[in-house]
């Protein structure tokens, strides 16, 4: 099998076993893998019903064909899960180098069940693979750890691990990596504290194959000089993704004061440029990566001072706007200390600005939080995410997420809870974008944006890369209420089969998005690597067919799904925007269900967003139809 | 002509090390490689590239006289290694490297591959100091 390393390893920590599979063919030839391979061993092995922290509840380690070979940024890990955050499917990707470390390695495939009895990390070196004591390592921050397991095991180790937070079951727990790589979302280090699991630290010596290496390293050669002749390459590798905050808060989409606004006042004092004049002391970059994102540096504040990576845009959006974090050291602290508890940055900028606007309105109280909390309170950041982490005090209610702290909260705070089904809602606010307000609302794991960024359709029209779109003259204007059109649908469904296509193939999907490097390359390399002939069309069919599982799976998973759960927070139909270059605009909830109908229609998909029998067979997922029908799910 | 190492520029992905892997053993797999990079985190947060500069210290102290300079690198004759691995233990920049299913121990033969791939000209051609003499 050419491209793959051909092994599907399987960990029960239960019974201590480990069991090796050959790499299924229909597995590889109808879900190519990554996401692919998560959401078909997630929908076909996981016992309907369970728990997220269930130990038979999976996580997965999935690679994909192009992870590990010579080609820009084959860097990608996915993980997958069911979902701490809202109950169906998760999954969440990171890049460094630990994907490619298991193809060597020899496994395209981790799949941890079961619970280890104490405190455990999973050890891998080649063949030798063992469940190992981690007592020494628990309660340690990820950082912490990572670096103690590198100096036990060796530099050449690369290793995942878990801080406090997924030890202690927090809901946006992260899976941390390289120090400063996340498994952000979703809370799959929740999953994997769930499982007494510290760690994984894997070295592979070996090779993948490769059907024609020779026309496949000189296509991967090919490949990085014209991603370095894209316009965009100069202007986007400085800065990395924390070039956009200018561009954001420019055309009022920046997250601020928990979604009250969408423009902060002080974005230049928390941008990009602000990182490389006040932090940086390197690019840190993801397995051959020539866009390096992370830009490594020291951050001093008077909360304390500390190396960090980052902070990159979702961070800064969510600590520099939503909790209003007035400096990028304060914004980098705040990531750092996230990375070191294990903490998604996002959710926790999104539990963080509603807990403070809870404080506000008199919802939450001084003796319930333990302290006053407010916007531009570093120490107030600081404190509530120790609370979080340890699950202390208020942080027990906070580590619940979002969605479950305003039910069990009430008192009016589920309408400024900023979430979909569950998942905290990352660094774009849109109430005048709605073509990125129904990306998020159908996102497979929630308010994430990772599945489709459209944006561009809603600011400028149309667009070929974001480099070129934030590149353009942009200056703060009151914005024209922007139009939902049946379009919106077919934007949305457009990104969502491209985008998502990276995550089953395991390689970064910057370069095409941001640069504008041409998605054909992709298919050439896939074709040349694995020796099977494939054209961007075919490999985008196989996308849509992932998109209707994830779907299913959360169908299955989560009772009573419905449109009901495709709804955004009251917040954003009902609030207008405060100020900025949106002043004044919302969205009306009139537009968000015509929005969905187009939607669910463009899918094939019924009313209520369900699947129909019809589309499910015409994209090949006829075991899903029978597991319908058996359950009754059609209606 | 040498090659240089510009440990600022260096961000740590690696293409370099898949690189040489694929041209001098053809295999992608860059545990192969035949030069290194140190990552140094969390502090001081920076990389440091390990490559041949071709000292010549291994030549120096192979007590086979095995390694010859050929055309400006430095190369392990297999028919007269014996593979005790002196070299590897001697060589100030740690790029001696012994390889699983194999006798005799490898090094950087100036193919220049990873500097012709690296998309951060953290490696590069230079003078080496003896022809700048010259």
């Amino acid at each position: 099998m050419y491209g793959y390393a051909g092994t599907l390893l399987r960990v029960d920590l239960s019974n201590k076993a480990v069991r090796r599979e050959p790499l299924p063919d229909s597995l590889v030839a109808n879900f190519i893998g990554g996401r692919g391979f998560v959401a078909k061993m997630l929908y076909d092995e996981i016992p309907p019903g369970i728990g997220p922290f269930d130990p038979e509840n999976m996580l997965i380690a999935a690679t994909g064909p192009l992870t590990g070979h010579f080609l820009p940024a084959s860097g990608k890990t996915h993980f997958g899960t069911k979902s701490p955050a809202t109950g169906g499917y998760a999954d969440s990707n990171m890049g460094g180098h630990f994907g490619p470390q298991m193809k060597y390695a020899g496994y395209d495939v981790l799949v941890i069940t079961g619970k280890a009895e104490r405190p455990s990390y999973l050890f891998i070196n080649d063949d030798a693979v063992e469940i190992r004591p981690a007592a020494e390592y628990w309660g340690d921050g990820s950082i912490t750890a990572e670096k103690k397991f590198k100096d036990h095991l060796g530099e050449d180790y690369q290793v995942i691990t878990i801080g406090p937070a997924g030890e202690n079951l927090v809901r946006y727990a992260c899976i941390s990596h390289d120090f400063g790589r996340q498994a952000g979302r979703t809370g799959v280090g929740a999953v994997m504290g769930s499982k007494n699991l510290k760690a994984i630290a894997v070295k592979g010596t070996g090779s993948i194959s490769v059907a024609d290496l020779k026309k496949a390293y000189a296509k991967g050669k090919e490949a990085y000089q014209k991603v370095m002749a894209k316009p965009g390459f100069e202007g986007w590798t400085p800065e990395g993704t924390a070039g956009i905050t200018n561009w954001t808060n420019e055309v009022g989409v920046f997250p601020t004061r928990n979604f009250q606004t969408s423009h902060a006042g002080h974005y230049k004092n928390i941008n990009g440029k602000a990182i490389l004049e006040r932090l940086k002391i390197t690019d840190k970059g993801c397995f051959s990566c020539p866009t390096p994102c992370g830009k490594y540096g020291r951050t001093r504040t008077p909360a304390g001072s500390a190396y960090v990576e980052g902070p990159e845009y979702e961070t800064i959006a969510l600590f520099g706007g939503n909790c209003v974090l007035k400096t990028i050291e304060e914004v980098a602290y705040a990531n750092y200390l996230c990375d070191e508890l294990g903490i998604d940055t996002i959710s926790a900028g999104v539990v963080l600005g509603w807990a403070i606007e809870c404080f506000h309105k008199g919802i939450l109280s001084r003796d319930e939080i333990g302290r006053e909390i407010d916007f531009s309170d570093l120490d107030a950041v600081v404190y509530l995410l120790h609370k979080i982490a340890k699950r202390e005090g208020i942080g027990d209610l906070l580590a619940e997420g979002v969605k479950i702290a305003a039910e069990r909260t009430g008192k009016g705070s589920e309408r400024f809870a900023i979430h979909v089904k569950g998942l905290e809602w990352s660094g774009y606010e849109c109430r005048n974008a709605p073509s990125m307000m129904l990306a998020y609302l159908t996102a497979d794991v929630g308010a994430h944006h990772n599945r489709a960024w459209v944006l561009g359709h809603d600011i400028a029209g149309a667009w070929t890369n974001v480099h070129d779109l934030i590149a353009s003259e942009t200056e703060i204007e009151a914005q024209p209420k922007a139009v939902a059109s049946e379009h919106c649908a077919e934007y949305v469904i457009a990104s969502q089969h491209k985008r998502s296509l990276f995550d089953a193939l395991g390689n970064c999907r910057l370069q095409m998005m941001e640069l504008g490097f041409e998605e054909e390359h992709y298919a050439e390399l896939f074709s040349l690597i694995t020796g099977v002939t494939k054209t961007w069309e075919d490999l985008l069919e196989i996308s849509e067919r992932i998109w209707h599982l994830t779907r299913a799976f959360s169908v299955r998973e989560i009772s009573g799904f419905g449109r009901h759960l495709d709804l955004p927070p009251a917040r954003l139909t009902e609030d207008p925007i405060a100020d900025g270059p949106n002043e004044g605009h919302v969205i009306s909830r009139e537009d968000i269900h015509q929005l969905l109908t187009w939607y669910y229609s463009a899918r094939g998909w019924n009313e209520d967003g369900i699947p129909t029998k019809e589309t499910l067979l015409s994209n090949g997922l006829s075991e899903v139809v029978d597991d319908f029908e058996a359950r009754g799910l059609f209606y | 002509m040498e090659l240089k190492a510009i440990h600022e520029n260096c961000s740590g992905c690696s293409t370099c090390l898949l690189a040489c892997a694929i041209e001098n053993f053809r295999e992608v797999n860059p545990s192969k490689s035949l030069l290194c990079i140190e990552a140094r985190f969390p502090a001081p947060g920076d990389y440091r590239i390990h490559l041949c500069d071709q000292c010549g210290v291994c030549a120096d102290n192979c007590p086979e006289d095995a390694i010859q300079l050929k055309n400006g690198a430095y190369i392990v004759d297999p028919e007269t290694c014996t593979g005790c691995m002196i070299c590897v233990e001697v060589c100030p920049h740690d790029v001696m490297f012994e390889q699983k299913n194999s006798d005799i121990p490898v090094k950087c033969n100036l193919c220049g591959e990873c500097a012709e791939t690296c998309p951060r000209n953290a490696i590069v051609w230079a003078k080496n100091q003896e022809s700048e003499v010259a």
